[in-house]
């Protein structure tokens, strides 16, 4: 019944789409320019595929090719702030003046190895936290009454939407020193001093995972959602305890969920600036800050970019690994 | 059994109230008459009344929704091609590339993708001038293009997850009949994929509308986004102003995202019973 009332809306859209295909087909040039690029080898399919290929070469791939370049040339004085890799002697003879400087410079200066190896940690530790908090509630989502599911999910999803930023300000009023949660303990006497939390590793930790949790949670909701729950009946027919079941049937099948969802925590949480700029103590040594103070402060734009080719350096791993995952999930769709 | 679901009862709700109570503190506070954030002084409006007349936060909230409209827009259309391509075209050369760039600026640290943005535009900017004598002011179209590039991939991976899921045999009957493939993707795949783009346009404009590092490399003098600002206002501490604005957008957002829910999933009930009607009939 439905589709019938709705045929005629249907077919007044397609109509008024096919009368502008017509006109087009109708204009000279149109068609011209078509058979043109046929006879070149450029169809439609060329076409579709090349508008967002070129767009992604330009703004995506190149720039890091021009950060690459960057991050071997020398610093200077003047605009732009660097100086060029070739350069041109009498017009003929190219004199090359590659600067490994910036590098060294990196692995000398503690500073950089030590926001290095503390951004690895920090991230690596708030996944860790991620995992524990997101991973049951992944499994109660899933496990939900189909009615439930849907709504809950949504309410994993809403903070995404609304400001990050705004979502890391609200941790400065809870944790200040008069922020809500040291009132709070004042007011029932359990404390006299306010306890600092702000401008502590632990609230950059509470920012990272309040930020990223809906990353851990969402990946493993839809690994663990499309489980077959007959391999669980089985088990705890065979006699297994649920624990027992869960350690050896749930939580292996999960691993491509568990792997996906650490790994889009891990990697923006390795370069994360706002939540340790907002958060944490002012001299919070996190490469993604590092960066940031390099190139806006020091305005040392070689150095800021090798900064960057390091921390890409790093993170291939962890991207590797993420793809992976996805390939084997899909896979899992599939079958 | 009873056990185990009490168990899930009490992780959702100490998962959802640490989710959602920071956001409600924001809500709260920001009908606080004192200037003090969290220190309760008496029920009051006043703070929206200050928002209002605040000039620079009017003016970065506008450019902040121009760049986000036009680059939901732009990345709703690159993201179909794209997606379109990535689904239906089967294996083509380049096609690895093709994905891997589209996935790659999601996982990107976002401090990479915008300082390596601005050195192509530095780049490019010298280049057109000793080419025409053209410049590129950063502003506008530099914070459209960068968002642009970020949020394609969200459009792309909504799309082609979109097309993976339907089966191809509608085109392949219309291309069976003799229609072109432009009428195809324009009579057939684009009203079905159309909920997809829906979300994908939502999603490409709240990305953009909060966008802070990216932004701030990109950005040239004279043009602040919402972001930019709130950042430099909280930088300096709490302050009640910013808690009204937080629960202006908490607002807007919720009530859009619960708008587009109920949309979708009408949408996706009607799919089901044609798609029912249509195996009744066969």
């Amino acid at each position: 019944m439905n589709a019938r009332a709705e045929a005629p809306r249907r077919h007044r859209l397609s109509a008024g789409v096919q009368l502008i295909l017509d006109f087009l087909n109708r204009l000279p040039p149109y068609r011209w320019t078509q058979a043109r690029l046929v006879r070149w080898g450029i169809t439609g399919r060329t076409a579709v595929t090349a508008v967002p290929y070129l767009w992604l070469l330009l703004f995506f791939l190149v720039p890091f090719i021009i950060v690459l370049k960057i991050a071997f040339s020398e610093a200077r004085i003047g605009v732009p702030p660097y100086a060029p890799l070739l350069t041109w002697i009498d017009g003929s003879i190219a004199q090359v003046n590659l600067q490994l400087k910036n590098f060294a410079n990196m692995i000398n200066d503690s500073l950089y190895w030590k926001a290095y190896l503390n951004s690895i940690k920090v991230a690596a530790v708030s996944t860790l936290l991620c995992l524990l908090i997101g991973y049951p509630m992944a499994y109660a989502i899933a496990r939900a009454q189909s009615t439930w599911r849907h709504i809950l999910l949504m309410m994993v999803i809403l903070p995404f939407w609304t400001s990050f930023l705004l979502r890391v300000y609200a941790w400065i009023g809870i944790l200040k020193n008069n922020g809500l949660i040291n009132n709070f303990l004042m007011w029932t006497g359990l404390i006299d001093e306010p306890i600092v939390m702000l401008q502590t590793d632990f609230a950059i930790y509470i920012g990272i995972v309040y930020s990223y949790l809906p990353f851990m949670i969402l990946p493993l909701y839809s690994n663990l959602e499309k489980m077959d729950l007959t391999l669980l009946e089985a088990a705890a027919d065979l006699g297994a305890r649920p624990f027992k079941t869960f350690m050896t049937v749930t939580l292996p099948l999960s691993l491509p969920g568990i792997i996906a969802g650490s790994m889009l925590v891990f990697i923006p949480a390795v370069g994360e600036f706002v939540i340790p700029e907002l958060l944490g103590p002012s001299d919070s040594l996190m490469i993604g800050k590092v960066l940031w103070q390099v190139f806006f402060t020091k305005r040392d734009w070689p150095a800021a970019c090798a900064v960057a080719i390091a921390l890409l350096l790093l993170l291939v791993i962890p991207i590797v690994l993420l793809q992976r995952a996805q390939a084997a999930e899909s896979r899992g769709a599939r079958r | 059994m009873k056990q185990s679901s009490t168990f899930r009862i009490s992780v959702l709700v100490f998962g959802f109230a640490f989710l959602y109570i920071p956001i409600l503190s924001l809500i709260v506070y920001s009908f606080n008459k004192s200037r003090l954030v969290t220190v309760w002084g008496g029920f009051s409006t006043q703070w929206y009344g200050r928002l209002f007349e605040n000039r620079q936060i009017l003016d970065a909230a506008w450019l902040s929704v121009k760049i986000a409209a036009t680059n939901a827009t732009g990345a709703v259309i690159l993201g179909t091609l794209a997606g379109l391509a990535l689904a239906r075209f089967g294996k083509f050369r380049g096609r690895t590339l093709l994905s891997g760039m589209t996935t790659a600026p999601l996982v990107m640290p976002e401090v990479i993708t915008g300082l390596s943005l601005l050195m192509l535009f530095v780049v490019l900017d010298s280049a057109l001038k000793q080419a025409f004598g053209w410049s590129l002011e950063r502003g506008f179209s530099t914070i459209t293009i960068a968002h642009i590039t970020l949020t394609l991939a969200y459009v792309t991976i909504i799309v082609q997850a979109r097309l993976s899921t339907l089966d191809d045999s509608l085109e392949e009957a219309a291309m069976d009949l003799g229609a072109r493939p432009a009428k195809i993707f324009f009579v057939i795949t684009l009203p079905i994929i159309a909920p997809a783009l829906v979300s994908g346009w939502l999603l490409a404009f709240t990305i953009s509308l909060d966008d802070l590092v990216i932004t701030s490399f990109v950005s040239g003098p004279g043009a602040s986004t919402l972001p930019m600002v709130i950042f430099s206002k909280v930088r300096m501490g709490v302050s009640p102003d910013i808690n009204a604005l937080a629960t202006i957008i908490v607002l807007l957002v919720t009530l859009g995202v619960i708008a587009a829910g109920i949309f979708l999933a009408r949408q996706e009930k009607r799919r089901q019973r044609d798609m029912q009607m249509a195996a009744a009939a066969k």
